[in-house]
């Protein structure tokens, strides 16, 4: 099992050195969004209006965090199921999206959106929310706060572990269920 | 008769809801800990290890275990001798958990209409089941449980014919479909007779009971343990990467039937499974 360290924007080379089963460090910037976020990005890019943010070389993290608590900047903040954005996810790596960050399996338009655009998704750890809002060092609100947990928030990750689940060639750590 | 005052129950709510999504049950972190001792893929470790980290953390910083805290399922064990007094109990589980989420910080992940789907700002109306008893017990059974781990259940009614090999075949689809999405290692709820809703509410009784508990007959309690087997057997393993270590139990419960039906229903907890009881 490699260990690779990833920030942002990403850039192609890192992407093909990256092989299913790996373990990925981001240190760097990823955009929060989930279900309700998404369908209005998708929205808003078939108007050919302008995206709330540029998604040229960005990562995308599948996450609806907790309330922030007085002394912290944001409460438990995990992975959420992927699979509800498979919808979406085709079109905002057509538009840039390299790197998608959720739990549990893709259907086969989102892996053959991977391998066509040179994308990777990667797979941090469910229920895991405490220590992973730990990795935290900042967030920022961006667009759409009236969904509350499911607004589009910009962060920026400290030693965030995640796993290669399908890399840019289709290798895919579900296939054998 | 004993009486029992709604806004006692209501604080004693309040304060279970924090208490339930901050601190992980205590069967549920040993087995996570025996795990860690058995399991051989490095993956599979890492994770594991990452797992009772979140778990103390949570503990230390009073954070959410998981920032999915869940709609609340409430299972009210009510006592024929007891008087609910000052107002009706529904509203104050209601009111406890709407305080609860407020002031632990919890997401509030309700929405009032399925297809509306406008959050209803305080994660209320829970999913409340009263069970009467003939004694002065008031008991209440509460479980916040996220939809990454109930989206994955599932109900079958099995032919009789189809009997205990149905049974098994059907709980191993059930976790072999769900595969990582319920974050593993999860527990297995089987709920076995009834009707359909029975057996549906059997599956999530089961989730409330400690895992390191048999189902009182002796045949179920083999067929929980075989089941238990074949899962970590299918090389699932934490969140689906692979290793021993796919579920920690499988609870199963039974009730009477009719001649003609064999209901099964499987609700998946995920790893952290979090449950409390508070009896008053």
């Amino acid at each position: 099992m490699a260990t690779h360290y990833m920030g942002s924007p990403v850039d192609n080379a890192i992407i093909e050195k990256l092989h299913v089963g790996d373990k990925v460090i981001i240190n760097g910037v990823v955009y929060t969004a989930r279900d309700a976020a998404h369908k209005r990005l998708i929205n808003s890019i078939q108007k050919k209006e302008k995206p709330p943010f540029d998604l040229k070389g960005q990562i995308i993290y599948y996450t609806g965090p907790c309330p922030a608590p007085p002394d912290k900047i944001i409460g438990s903040a995990g992975p959420t199921t992927s699979g509800r954005m498979d919808p979406f996810t085709p079109t905002m790596i057509e538009n840039g999206i390299k790197v998608l960050i959720g739990k549990g399996k893709r259907d086969n338009s989102v892996v053959k959106a991977i391998k066509k655009h040179n994308a990777v998704y990667l797979a941090t750890i469910g229920g895991a929310g405490a220590y992973l809002a730990k990795k935290i060092a900042s967030v920022q609100l961006i667009a759409y706060p009236e969904l509350g947990p499911e607004a589009i928030y910009r962060l920026e990750l400290i030693n965030f572990p995640c796993f290669v689940a399908i890399d840019s060639k289709g290798n895919n750590i579900y296939n054998k269920f | 008769m004993r009486q029992i005052s709604v806004k006692k129950i209501q604080e004693a709510v309040t304060q279970a809801v924090g208490q339930v999504n901050i601190y992980l049950p205590r069967d549920i972190e040993e087995a996570l800990n025996k795990s860690l001792f058995n399991e051989e893929n490095e993956r599979a470790k890492n994770i594991l290890n990452i797992l009772l980290e979140n778990a103390k953390i949570a503990r230390e910083e009073k954070m959410a275990l998981c920032q999915d805290t869940g709609m609340v399922a409430v299972d009210i064990e009510l006592g024929q001798q007891v008087i609910i007094s000052d107002g009706d109990i529904l509203s104050a589980v209601n009111q406890g958990i709407s305080d609860g989420y407020e002031k632990y910080y919890l997401r509030k992940s309700v929405v009032s209409c399925p297809f509306e789907r406008k959050n209803t700002g305080d994660n209320t109306p829970a999913i409340i089941n009263i069970s009467l008893f003939p004694d002065d017990r008031l008991v209440l059974n509460i479980m916040p449980k996220g939809a990454g781990s109930e989206n994955m259940g599932q109900l079958a009614m099995l032919k009789p014919a189809e009997g205990i090999q149905g049974v098994k075949d059907f709980v191993i689809n059930v976790v072999k479909n769900a595969s990582s999405n319920p974050c593993p290692p999860i527990i297995v709820g089987v709920g076995i007779g009834g009707n359909m809703e029975k057996a549906a509410h059997l599956a999530k009784k089961a989730l409330f009971r400690d895992i390191n508990t048999k189902n009182n007959n002796k045949e179920i309690a083999v067929l929980e343990q075989e089941l238990l087997s074949s899962i970590n057997a299918l090389d699932i393993g934490p969140q689906g990467f692979g290793g021993k270590t796919t579920a920690l139990a499988v609870n199963a419960e039974t009730y009477p039937t009719h001649i003609a039906s064999l209901p099964v229903a499987v609700n998946i907890g995920c790893h952290c499974m979090r449950r409390i009881r508070l009896a008053f």
